[in-house]
């Protein structure tokens, strides 16, 4: 402090409502392009068609059924994908720590994980249309290798719940594995070694000392998959051209043009998705902090 | 014995899961090229590939949309820094509210922020509680759509640039490096273009590029606000061709390739954006 006293010009008070003007071009920012757009679709949300205040918008919101129904299968596609993502992410992320494979094969994975976890929308969407679709290269593998017709003697369907979820997964598991993998570089080897001196089993000690350290990076980490794919539009719209009614794709189709002949309605609908997303990143802070006691 | 011990020690579950893994991945990027390659029939070339890039479609999309990743990582640098910089120069109270923003665009997904973006912005700003206007609709022209677009993945891209920003700041003694700037005389601008920048180079790469990742295939924020740009184009090209998507996407993947590479290349970290799905 006495060094910043001999020099003049840094002589600025040090705390004080002047410095915050320093940041004022960043909070003008945020206003402007994130905070007032928010701020229009919930005053929107809760004004009718004369500009009054209703809660009429959010009743309807509960009783619309394809709106409901919208949410409903976009939830069940982003648990299914952070699941089954997490789940499998973390069995990747397993192998290559704590597993036992070579090392090469460890940076070859996350390495590929930076990529997968960013390849998404278009491009993304055509790659599952070239592997999954009606003439794709595995649909075409599965007939040639054991003679069935993934769209004609199966239920199978690319542009459905488990054909958006399958395409989804590729970039639901990297992310886990990039989360997954610090987190299993954490366990410390005292624990392993302290739980078999006191004549623990492997399976013992994954139960009872790994897993519990673990488990709430684990389910936040998925709690974030959840967000990630409920918020997700690009991929779903051009993997099934809008026939799929996520959420997304119904507040896309709100905004092309008023499909639901109530503007309130289709502001409260954002809203909801607002309201989701926001209750999942609060979930995922708090595990966050729950599993910093143990690993860091 | 001997074997029976080496083979136990082989960790099968681990492989399983490795090459499970390594399927998953390589399986739609194998079918892509696979199929990109079939344009003529009975001939493996890169008819679909010569097709797609001689688009004079492609080339102007393609450049359009790198010239506004250009534009973003820009504005976001020139927003994020002095605030970084700041913050922990000056005003570490400020931490905690500005880290809270930057999370925001988790919250709020790209489709629900072109949303309020064209709600707010397709009428004409007027000065509060009168009829003068001082801004023509945003959307109602290209500067001003350009401008909003723009806006729109600084927002998307905030909580990755902030945080490499941040980290950049934490290895670099900021306070010292300002003293010792400011006793031989230097002005802020001084500071920050040619002390501070040039310390978080490593961190603004890594920022610049994950950004250049989000935002180079975007495909909502661009269809709904209607620019020209290469997601738009790839997706409007699949409704009506089969083989050149295919071939743009495997570009677009090794595109993505190569940025990552570079990430970890300069950063030594994993890129993990979950903006433009």
């Amino acid at each position: 402090m006495a060094q910043t006293a001999l020099n003049p010009k840094s002589s600025l008070p040090a705390s004080g409502w002047k410095n915050w003007i320093g940041v004022l071009p960043f909070f003008l920012f945020a206003v402007l392009f994130l905070v007032l757009p928010s701020l229009r679709l919930v005053m929107g949300s809760f004004a009718d068609n004369e500009g009054q205040f209703t809660f009429a918008n959010i009743l309807q919101l509960f009783q619309e059924q394809s709106i409901l129904d919208a949410y409903w299968l976009s939830i069940r596609i982003s648990a299914a994908t952070a699941l089954g993502g997490g789940i499998f992410g973390f069995l990747l992320a397993y192998s290559v720590t704590v597993g036992g494979l070579p090392k090469p094969l460890r940076s070859a994975l996350i390495t590929f994980s930076g990529v997968a976890s960013n390849f998404a929308g278009v491009p993304l969407a055509f790659a599952f249309i070239a592997t999954l679709g009606r003439t794709g290269f595995v649909t075409a593998l599965i007939k040639n290798l054991f003679g069935v017709n993934l769209y004609q003697q199966t239920d199978f369907d690319l542009y459905s719940f488990w054909g958006l979820s399958l395409t989804y997964m590729y970039f639901q598991f990297p992310l886990m594995v990039l989360i997954m993998a610090p987190a299993l570089d954490g366990l410390k080897r005292e624990w392993r070694e302290a739980a078999e001196n006191l004549g623990a089993s492997n399976a013992q000690y994954w139960l009872k000392v790994a897993f519990p350290v673990l488990l709430p990076s684990l389910l936040g980490s998925m709690i974030l998959l959840f967000g990630n794919a409920f918020g997700a539009y690009a991929t779903a719209y051009a993997l099934t051209g809008g026939r799929l009614g996520i959420i997304t794709i119904q507040i896309g189709a709100q905004i092309r043009g008023d499909v639901l002949h109530n503007p309130g309605l289709g502001y409260a609908m954002a809203m909801g998705m607002v309201v989701i997303m926001a209750i999942s990143l609060m979930g995922y802070s708090w595990l966050q902090k729950r599993s910093e006691r143990w690993l860091r | 014995m001997n074997l029976m011990s080496r083979i136990r020690r082989i960790p099968f579950w681990s492989w399983v899961w490795f090459l499970l893994g390594a399927l998953y991945f390589l399986l739609p990027l194998y079918a892509t090229l696979n199929f990109s390659l079939r344009m003529e029939r009975d001939v493996i070339g890169f008819k679909a590939y010569i097709r797609a890039f001689e688009d004079p479609d492609f080339l102007k999309t393609f450049l359009y949309s790198n010239m506004l990743a250009l534009l973003t990582i820009i504005a976001s640098i020139i927003l994020i820094v002095p605030t970084a910089y700041w913050i922990r120069l000056r005003l570490p109270e400020a931490r905690r509210i500005v880290e809270f923003i930057t999370l925001l665009p988790f919250v709020v997904p790209a489709i629900i922020l072109v949303f309020g973006l064209i709600r707010i912005y397709s009428s004409p700003v007027n000065i509060p509680f009168t009829e003068i206007r001082i801004l023509q609709p945003l959307t109602t022209f290209e500067v001003g759509t350009d401008i909003l677009i723009i806006a729109g993945y600084v927002v998307l891209g905030l909580p990755y640039m902030y945080r490499s920003v941040d980290t950049g700041m934490r290895t670099v003694d900021v306070r010292t490096l300002t003293e010792a700037a400011q006793s031989l005389g230097a002005s802020w601008f001084t500071i920050i273009v040619r002390i501070i920048l040039p310390n978080i180079r490593a961190a603004l790469l890594s920022g610049a590029l994950l950004t250049f990742a989000i935002v180079v295939g975007e495909v909502t924020l661009a269809s709904f606000l209607g620019v020209p740009a290469f997601g738009p184009y790839l997706f409007l090209l699949g409704q009506h061709r089969a083989y050149e998507p295919a071939a743009l996407s495997f570009a677009s993947f090794l595109l993505t390739w190569l940025a990552m590479g570079l990430l970890q290349l300069v950063s030594g970290e994993q890129g993990q954006a979950a903006g433009a799905h």
